[in-house]
């Protein structure tokens, strides 16, 4: 009795205050919704509509919880919900996502880092989460450059540790607090973020057996033949149905906050 | 060399159908088909008898290679195919040893990072005298698919001496199988004993 009365509530709270949580209802008008489009291809993902506006309001609804952090919210590839918000704002904004518990992101799926030189702070981190409970998904993206570091989101996701070493070793993004900042991949030693698009194919060194010295010693690299791009265009056009799209007309925006915050990570 | 002796004896029943295998080949040394050895024009009666010691410690040496597994990349599937009943290595007295202080051969199977140079050195420098080296697949021949990058060593041959070169991306169980063969073959022609003799 008692139990039922709570989950109701719960229940009810959930529905007032998550856009994201999925109730019976909307399973069954998907499951009609099948039979109606079965001759369209399988393998076409589908987007759920119903789903994608809850999202969309809960991207809405974080951007009005966080005012200070979030200057966007937007949809990628139709419906993969990203929250651009300022690089002060990591740590702030990935505890209300873990936190919120409408959202209930628990899950640290990934950090990764983008390098876009023409950009003023050229470095990107892409924070991805998931929640178990609403099997949904958000990307949280923020900016820097070579010399601003962000905060670690190693004091929210434990498993933040090895993601962020990851992208200083290859990306070269300072993180504050983390406990152990040092290369995860490269070799000891290594000069260098080998993911930065400045940075050459084929490194600066190479390594070979010296019988003298008797060790692995490391040489200025010399590479018999260049590397050698292939034009590989061909005069028959590859994607007609994709003519007049941008690689950025996947995305949509859904919310962007009028007045960015003032400080950029190289003011501070 | 304990390994090779221990099984000497069984690999002498399978010597007779290796040596008509290569009968057909041309480049073979005359009556290497009825004989079973490549040492056979000895100058003097001490070389003759140093000669039948080198056939008996080629035998017992390519009778029993064991191997190092070193496997680094997607290679290292092949070669468990190798050891794998459909291809069964242990039948040329092929066994997987999991130390260097115990094995013959290194099967370099994969790609060889810079990282992972030094340890391939030491490796191999751990390995006890008379060992062969087969490289493995495009990547450890010379870098392969990563030839290029700046992170991988240009052919494991920069860093340990390789005996048998063995191409694919991966080779299949089959083709490192025909390399192991190819050492065997390799072995046979060793001449330890005579070269000490001659010296």
């Amino acid at each position: 009795m008692l139990g039922s009365v709570i989950r109701q509530a719960v229940s009810r709270q959930i529905v007032r205050n998550s856009p994201i949580s999925t109730t019976a209802a909307v399973a069954q008008t998907n499951q009609t919704g099948d039979k109606k489009e079965s001759p369209k291809k399988p393998t076409i993902w589908k987007i759920d509509e119903h789903k994608r506006e809850r999202l969309a309001n809960f991207g809405k609804y974080a951007a009005e919880c966080l005012p200070k952090f979030v200057q966007k919210v937007q949809f990628a590839a139709g419906d993969e919900l990203e929250l651009l918000i300022h690089p002060s704002g990591v740590v702030p904004v990935l505890s209300f996502l873990k936190g919120n518990h409408s959202a209930q992101f628990t899950n640290l799926t990934f950090i990764t880092g983008m390098d876009v030189p023409t950009r003023k702070n050229r470095l990107e981190v892409i924070y991805s989460l998931y929640s178990v409970r609403f099997n949904a998904r958000v990307r949280v993206r923020t900016y820097t450059d070579e010399i601003a570091p962000i905060d670690s989101a190693t004091p929210v996701f434990k498993g933040a540790d090895w993601f962020e070493r990851e992208v200083y070793d290859m990306y070269g993004v300072w993180f504050n607090n983390h406990p152990d900042l040092r290369r995860i991949l490269t070799d000891y030693g290594f000069e260098g973020h080998p993911f930065r698009k400045d940075y050459p194919l084929s490194g600066y060194n190479e390594v070979r057996y010296d019988p003298e010295l008797k060790r692995v010693v490391y040489e200025p690299s010399e590479l018999a033949q260049e590397f050698r791009k292939f034009d590989l265009n061909t005069p028959w056009e590859t994607f007609p149905a994709f003519r007049n799209q941008s690689i950025t007309s996947g995305y949509e925006t859904i919310l962007e906050v009028a007045e960015p915050t003032p400080a950029t990570p190289q003011n501070k | 060399m304990l390994s090779a002796l221990r099984t000497a004896g069984a690999v002498g029943t399978r010597r007779l159908a290796s040596t008509q295998a290569i009968a057909s080949n041309s480049e073979a040394p005359k009556g290497i088909a009825t004989t079973g050895t490549p040492f056979l024009n000895p100058s003097s009666k001490a070389e003759y008898a140093l000669a039948r010691l080198d056939d008996v410690l080629n035998l017992a040496q390519r009778g029993s290679i064991w191997p190092l597994t070193f496997g680094l990349a997607c290679c290292a599937v092949e070669m468990m195919h190798f050891a794998a009943p459909r291809y069964d290595m242990d039948r040329y007295g092929v066994v997987f040893r999991a130390s260097p202080r115990q094995a013959d051969l290194i099967f370099v199977a994969g790609t060889v990072t810079n990282k992972m140079a030094p340890a391939l050195r030491r490796i191999y420098d751990q390995m006890p005298e008379a060992k062969w080296v087969i490289s493995m697949g495009s990547c450890a021949n010379g870098g392969g698919y990563y030839h290029y990058a700046y992170s991988v060593l240009r052919g494991c041959d920069r860093v340990i001496p390789v005996d048998i070169y063995v191409p694919g991306c991966p080779p299949t169980a089959e083709a490192l199988l025909y390399g192991v063969l190819q050492l065997q073959k390799k072995i046979k022609r060793k001449r330890e004993a005579q070269l000490w003799y001659r010296r």
